[in-house]
């Protein structure tokens, strides 16, 4: 791919490092008796704009570059970062790492890099050779499409963001990789006022792409998705407490999957002991009906690299089949306890923090069922079409959702707005309940927290039912 | 590079000024500590020094900020020319500003929330403090079968603030912490409980009652089960506490009211809650992790009131939120390099009421401990009041623990459980997150199960 913009050099083309400095750090950081050590070096450029009520309030740039240093000695990990991207600075750094996890097998090391595996993603346009004020101008049309909604509209926030971030691998096994990826997102936050208070709606597309982004993205349809899910909570009753049929629309489920089985099918969590899925692989966990990948390489998905952060190249990993689990995601370092490859899952906040299993792109694989029909053999249970953030004990695999958009089921039909559920299940169970999946298929765009670091990912799902979930609303019982 | 001490670098980013603009630079730099334990083996050890800045330019009434998680001079001046450029395309606002002297004049606090002891600790000594947190939650009860991980983390984290408009302050305060998960009983019957200790010093510690803590609120929910809808008083653990106060006071913070995007918006001088709950924010007081002499603008700290016997007394602002509400900064900007600054809580406490944790266990007659939530911030909205969230906890009878409950959630508004505080306890501790938690009964919530 052609490079039309300086900053789509990777990190070695652009100088930032130096293949023998590299090798030299790699020296350096066995010398503490090591088996294994890795630089990481990340250089991530942001750039946002936010408007709220009107006012373009804030245009905000960060940067973040350094680099972080892994030793593994044992079973111990050490690790110490530095902004300081000097040969110095990167030796002091190594020192740091050797003396936090110190080995039996010290001396004299000698690390040969291979050539590099250099990848690019491509954007076909870069951010950075987007006016400013085209950016901004975006966010104004946005604003005027969620007021231009209905008058109940009363507060309208927007953000435009972009974020590129080039990061390079090398390891004492001679790994030598680089990546550059771009990603682009549009969110608007709507607030409506009526006589049963105040209500918010949101939505939030985000593509790893460029400002291409827009040719399939259209700023007056975010706004309008949000405004109106802002307005239907506004005519929306409490919902029903108890265990209902709970329908979830495509697109709108996937982070259930992702919080409910994908965390507790990380490798670091199963070998802690701490996942439901420990000792199930081969076992039938699902219905038949559920097939989950973890796909690092999901077209434009935001949780798409080449390369995961610790320079294996992503893919495609089957996790269930057909209900019968096939595998766990691994990282570099639980795959080298186990004896076996990194599923090409391991993956940093930042360079400032560790590597561990994450997923990317995880969805369910799409069924044979008409959505429409689902619904219909629904006789009462619960629409879900946008769910929030939930959260899940993997120790145990339950876990919660919050709904943010959701319908009652009477006798087949879509019928009144609810507000105010949460979803609340455990992992296993729900993966048996389901019992029907559509042929349809959307994705979801959210940002994963696990230890504190945060990392987007995508989710993914067709239409599809899970014959009995607990279902808590406000109605009083 | 040689260490410049961040003051003098955010000095030096503002002397940098053009004529008739304002520059404010907001540096950081930390030294941190952290150790993750599994299985009796160190399983990872960070030592590192993260550090950045935040650069604010004020050209009129316009602002652009820029920041770098970097402190290499190169890539200040960029974040520099980057707030610069950012500024000419922001919407002119009357109500930008930054802090002068004359802002939160007064006295300041004299907060001493430095101890050495957590760089003179050396790290092999901190390493085995946390191996030794693992072993004691194993040896704590004979039902704990495993411990998913134990940690020990420190901080001390310096803050520098200086503005073309005379401001000059810096800060500096240290923290640790230790915690513990307990893993009891088998498969999909597992249940997991948390205990950590915190403290400013090293010396602060106590890994017993992490440990103790972990292991007793893993066992005793062994067994637990999903019970029937069903409305209840329900008793918040000190830390559900804590966690409900951080949703409040985000609900008054002056960016959620002056945006009008908060259930509390024109209500002040009105009763929102029970007659007995008054909530203050104290960054004065000591004690609170959240202390601090200065807000991140660099306006002194003080006392806030926010409610009174019920009733709405006020909120928390920073410049800007002030000046739009028509009134002042209550020292409560917030921020950290990477954003500008917010308005929002540092050391929230509710006033401890007269009775026991015990008494209220006694008062609350048949009733829903909730040992922890989940799904806190997707379950609940700040502006519709709605509050619905995953729990589990123990069933309370005749003021005793009876059998353990999970898999529910439970349900009210936030306006309608500030109403229906009918006991706070006496128990008051301060715990890392920007609140104090003490032992609440609310009258009834909605608990949803099969």
């Amino acid at each position: 791919m052609a490079i039309t913009h300086p900053n789509q050099a990777d990190l070695l083309e652009s100088g930032v490092v130096e293949v023998d400095v590299l090798e030299r750090v790699l020296a350096k950081a066995l010398e503490g008796g090591g088996e294994f050590a890795e630089v990481f070096v990340e250089d991530r450029v942001n750039n946002a704009v936010h408007l709220d009520d009107t006012r373009i309030e804030e245009l905000v740039s960060g940067r973040t570059r350094g680099a972080g240093i892994r030793v593994l000695a044992g079973a111990t990990t050490g690790y110490a970062h530095s902004a300081d991207l000097s040969p110095e600075g990167l030796l002091k750094c190594a020192s740091a790492a050797a003396s936090a996890a110190r080995g039996k097998s010290g001396g004299t090391h000698v690390v040969a890099l291979s050539s590099p595996a250099r990848n690019r993603q491509g954007e076909t346009v870069p951010p950075e050779s987007i006016e400013k004020q085209r950016k901004v101008e975006l966010l104004n049309i946005a604003d005027e499409a969620a007021r231009g909604r209905n008058p109940a509209i009363k507060q309208v926030s927007a953000t435009y963001a972009d974020s590129r971030r080039r990061i390079l691998v090398a390891n004492s096994d001679g790994v030598l990789a680089t990546d550059g990826r771009v990603r682009t997102r549009f969110m608007v936050q709507c607030v409506a006022v009526g006589d049963t208070g105040m209500q918010t709606g949101t939505d939030a597309p985000g593509y790893t792409q460029g400002f291409e982004f827009f040719d399939a993205i259209n700023p007056e349809s975010v706004a309008v998705t949000a405004a109106d899910r802002a307005l239907t909570l506004l005519r929306a009753r409490p919902a029903p407490t108890g265990k209902l049929p709970v329908v979830l629309r495509r697109g709108a489920g996937g982070v259930l999957f992702h919080e409910a089985c994908g965390h507790g099918l990380e490798a670091d969590l199963v070998g802690r002991d701490a996942s439901v899925f420990r000792d199930q692989v081969d076992q039938l966990v699902a219905s038949p009906l559920v097939t989950v990948v973890d796909d690092g390489g999901f077209e434009h998905g935001w949780g798409t690299s080449a390369i995961d952060d610790e320079g294996t190249p992503v893919a495609r990993n089957v996790l269930i089949e057909n209900g019968v689990l096939s595998d766990y995601m691994w990282d570099l370092i639980r795959a080298r306890q186990s004896g076996r490859a990194s599923s090409g899952n391991g993956r940093r906040e930042t360079y400032q923090d560790l590597p561990m299993v994450r997923m990317t792109n995880t969805y369910l694989v799409a069924g044979e069922t008409n959505p429409d029909d689902i619904i219909a053999d629904t006789e009462y249970g619960l629409y879900c079409a946008s769910l929030g953030g939930g959260q899940v004990n993997t120790a145990t695999g339950d876990y919660v959702f919050g709904v943010t958009e959701a319908y009652l089921i009477e006798n087949g039909e879509i019928t009144d707005p609810v507000r105010a559920a949460q979803l609340i299940g455990n992992g296993l169970e729900t993966l048996r309940l389901v019992d029907a999946v559509g042929n349809d298929f959307d994705t979801w765009a959210g940002t994963c927290g696990k230890d504190g670091q945060g990392v987007p990912v995508s989710a993914g799902q067709p239409t599809l039912r899970v014959a009995e979930l607990t279902v808590g609303g406000t109605a009083r019982g | 590079m040689a260490e410049i001490p961040i003051f003098d670098l955010a000095l030096r980013v503002v002397e940098k000024a053009h004529p008739g603009e304002q520059v404010e630079a907001y540096v950081t730099r930390s030294r941190t500590t952290e150790v993750a334990i599994h299985a009796g083996a160190v399983e990872s050890l960070v030592v590192a020094e993260p550090a950045g800045v935040g650069v604010r330019v004020l050209l009129g009434d316009r602002q652009g900020f820029a920041w770098a998680g970097s402190l290499d001079p190169d890539i200040i001046d960029e974040a520099l020319g980057a707030a610069r450029d950012n500024a000419t395309f922001a919407t002119p606002d009357d109500s930008l500003a930054f802090a002068t002297l004359a802002d939160g004049a007064g006295e300041v606090a004299e907060l001493d929330l430095w101890r050495d002891d957590i760089l003179t600790t050396a790290t092999a000594d901190k390493v085995a403090y946390a191996l030794a947190v693992e072993q004691a939650t194993l040896g704590a009860d004979p039902l704990v079968r495993a411990v998913e991980s134990a940690h020990y983390g420190d901080s001390a984290t310096e803050v520098a603030i200086v503005s073309s408009l005379g401001v000059q302050v810096a800060k500096r305060s240290t923290g640790c912490s230790v915690s513990t998960h307990a893993l009891a009983g088998q498969g999909s019957a597992t249940r997991t409980g948390y205990g950590f200790s915190a403290g400013r010093a090293f010396a602060d510690l106590d890994l017993n009652v992490a440990s103790s803590d972990a292991a007793k609120r893993a066992v005793r929910l062994l067994g637990a089960k999903q019970p029937a809808t069903t409305n209840l008083p329900v008793i918040f653990d000190p830390l559900v506490t804590r966690s409900l106060l951080a949703l409040v006071g985000g609900a008054l913070g002056g960016e959620a009211i002056t945006k009008g995007r908060s259930m509390f918006v024109g209500r002040e001088g009105e009763t929102v809650g029970a007659p007995n709950l008054t909530l203050v924010d104290v960054p004065t007081d000591p004690a609170a992790f959240g202390a601090s002499s200065h807000d991140s603008e660099g306006v002194p700290t003080r006392r806030v009131e926010l409610i009174k016997n019920g009733v709405l007394t006020g909120f928390l602002h920073n410049i800007v939120t002030g000046r739009r509400a028509g009134t002042a900064t209550t020292g409560s900007a917030v921020r950290g390099y990477a954003s500008t600054p917010g308005a929002g809580a540092r050391a929230l406490c509710l006033t401890p009421g007269p009775n026991s944790p015990e008494e209220i266990l006694v008062a609350a007659g048949e009733a829903f401990y909730v040992q922890s939530v989940s799904g806190i911030h997707s379950g609940t909205n700040t502006v519709s009041g709605d509050f619905s969230v995953g729990a589990e906890g123990l069933m309370v009878r005749n003021g005793e623990f009876a059998e353990p409950i999970r898999e529910v959630t439970i349900a009210s508004t936030l306006p309608r459980m500030l109403s229906e505080i009918t006991a706070i306890g006496s128990d008051l501790t301060w715990f890392p997150g920007g609140a104090a938690g003490l032992t609440l009964l609310i009258s009834e919530m909605t608990i949803s199960g099969s």
